[in-house]
């Protein structure tokens, strides 16, 4: 009984959490004109694939006009490129500069070590927005607006939390592995290269995944550095499609075929990695 | 041979650490210092900074849009992590007890993965007052269609429970993490005992999960304090400022009235909650070290 009560209460949540996905779902694939009589029923009386199309900009300017859009240009196709380029860059750089960041600190020996550790790390307790003004600036005179490079910029090489995520972990490999190294005639790069980052495929896949979804999920970053048709990110368009209804409504079948869009990538992400993000999350996360 | 290791090491110490070292200080050490700097000058990003002293911090204690932001922010995080760490500790502790499905929990981080702006816009047409579906059910219960995100008295809590929704599986499946390091024995004696679930609770798992319980509190809480996304897609901080939280004032101050100087005293103040939170989040990290690897 106690159990049955248990199970009721989770089959709740797990609906509370789905439902809304599959009301975007659903009203993507419902044509416009049809909001306001067919909006009861789970599935669409007369579904369609026109929404998707439109916001894929595989439309005419009329025919996304007379499926209730507001004939502006609308490419999604282009802006989950410039997300999967965004979050790809990101993560790879960083995991790899930090991981060699993390190594330098956690296993060789130079003077300053402590002291420099210290100061990257108390970088953690400045919170985004307050470096977010100067770096807009910094990115604005170094003419990098609207372009990926500085939109990238601020977080391709560090983040403190990756360096003090990767350093806890390569302060735990055993010295033994790295003396046999030595003694097989490796240097300080050797070693990291051929030792240290085959031993530690979790941890860098646990940051690699984590920085992803981060990146994923950026929006005032890119919405300031990266507003422009070129490099605007999927969050930036949805931001921009939502401002650019046609009438006082806004367009919501369009902006929910965007919103399924946007979401496809991690959930497709979600079922090749499900078990390793999922074990990933003892408290990669800090936001 | 130690000693030639040593030379090594200490050459190629730096090399390993020059992408970080410059990451860190183009992008984090010197825009610190810059952001400190613009706070004590006029700067609307034409021309350059003049200093004005205290000035801003001082218009800041006089500006009553600046201190009902700071309560909107305030009360903000009250709803959201009161809301989202009751029904995190629900939702882990049923898991915990009932079963250890990966597929739920894939379930349950599903909205987690999904940027705030598009969580932001599925709730907004979800509570939209005329075509939205909550407003359908509700008119339909004969309740009237309600103004979730337009009615002042609502816009607020309204996206407190979106972002609860939005986290709770996430922050459910910490707690989870550290319910499984709870040794099963405590559970198994306590049944021979004749323990109920809630004793069991009470008395073994809450207790137990204390030191991950704090950790995971304050990370949800500087999360909380730096709620921007949700807010800029469907209120942009109306009706008449309900919602123009902390964050979203210093954006609109910078980026609205390109008063830089006045929106980084304004992000000084932010940077002195956000620190002091960090500082409690890093001594938590410290001492549950084995959790971090």
């Amino acid at each position: 009984m106690r159990k049955f009560l248990g199970w009721t209460v989770l089959a709740v949540i797990v609906v509370a959490t789905l439902f809304p996905f599959w009301w975007m779902i659903r009203t993507a694939l419902t044509p416009a004109g049809d909001l306001l009589t067919d909006n009861a029923g789970l599935l669409p009386r007369d579904p369609t694939l026109i929404n998707f199309a439109r916001v894929l900009g595989l439309t005419s300017e009329a025919e996304a006009r007379a499926a209730g859009g507001s004939g502006a240009h609308i490419d999604f196709a282009r802006y989950i490129l410039n997300s999967i380029i965004y979050c790809t860059l990101i993560a790879a750089f960083q995991t790899l500069f930090c991981a060699m960041a993390g190594y330098a600190f956690a296993r060789l020996r130079f003077p300053g070590r402590d002291l420099v550790f210290a100061v990257v790390i108390s970088a953690l307790m400045v919170p985004p927005i307050f470096t977010l003004l100067p770096n807009f600036i910094l990115v604005k005179d170094l003419g990098l607006i609207n372009t990926m490079a500085g939109m990238v910029a601020p977080t391709l090489l560090m983040t403190p939390f990756a360096v003090f995520f990767l350093r806890q972990f390569f302060l735990s490999l055993p010295r033994d592995v790295e003396e046999a190294a030595i003694l097989d005639g490796n240097g300080p790069w050797g070693i990291f290269w051929r030792i240290a980052l085959p031993m530690s495929r979790g941890p860098l896949i646990t940051i690699g995944l984590t920085t992803t979804v981060w990146a994923w999920k950026d929006f005032l970053w890119p919405l300031l550095v990266g507003r422009g048709e070129q490099n605007r990110l999927v969050t930036v368009a949805l931001g921009v499609f939502l401002q650019q209804s046609p009438n006082t409504q806004p367009d919501w079948t369009g902006l929910m075929a965007a919103s399924t869009l946007s979401v496809v990538p991690v959930a497709v992400l979600l079922v090749l990695m499900g078990k390793r993000l999922v074990q990933s999350l003892n408290f990669t996360g800090s936001k | 041979m130690s000693s030639t290791r040593r030379r090594d090491d200490r050459r190629a110490a730096w090399w390993f650490l020059a992408p970080v070292l410059a990451g860190f200080t183009v992008f984090y050490g010197y825009p610190a210092i810059r952001g400190a700097w613009y706070s004590v000058t006029d700067y609307t990003m034409l021309g350059t900074p003049a200093f004005v002293g205290a000035d801003n911090y001082d218009r800041l204690v006089h500006d009553s849009q600046f201190w009902r932001s700071l309560l909107v922010t305030l009360w903000y995080v009250v709803l959201n992590i009161g809301s989202q760490t009751v029904l995190a500790l629900l939702v882990a502790a049923l898991m915990h007890r009932l079963t250890r499905s990966v597929v739920l929990r894939a379930t349950l981080l599903l909205p987690w993965l999904v940027p705030n702006v598009t969580v932001g816009l599925l709730w907004m047409w979800l509570l939209d007052t005329n075509l939205g579906f909550v407003n359908h059910l509700l008119t339909a219960l004969g309740v009237g269609p309600v103004g979730f995100l337009t009615d002042a008295a609502l816009a607020l809590p309204s996206i407190a429970a979106i972002n609860t929704w939005a986290y709770t599986g996430y922050t459910a499946l910490l707690l989870y993490a550290g319910m499984l390091q709870i040794p099963q024995y405590l559970y198994e004696s306590a049944a021979i005992d004749g323990a109920g679930e809630w004793r069991m609770f009470r008395a073994i798992t809450l207790p137990l999960l204390r030191p991950v319980l704090a950790l995971v509190l304050v990370v949800s809480l500087i999360g909380s304090f730096q709620i921007f996304d949700t807010i800029a897609v469907t209120t942009q901080g109306d009706p008449a400022g309900a919602t123009r939280v902390l964050y979203y004032f210093i954006y609109q101050q910078a980026f609205s009235y390109f008063q830089m100087g006045y929106a980084s005293a304004a992000a000084v103040f932010l940077a002195l909650i956000l620190g002091a939170l960090t500082a409690v989040q890093m001594r938590l990290l410290r001492a549950s070290r084995s959790d971090l690897a």
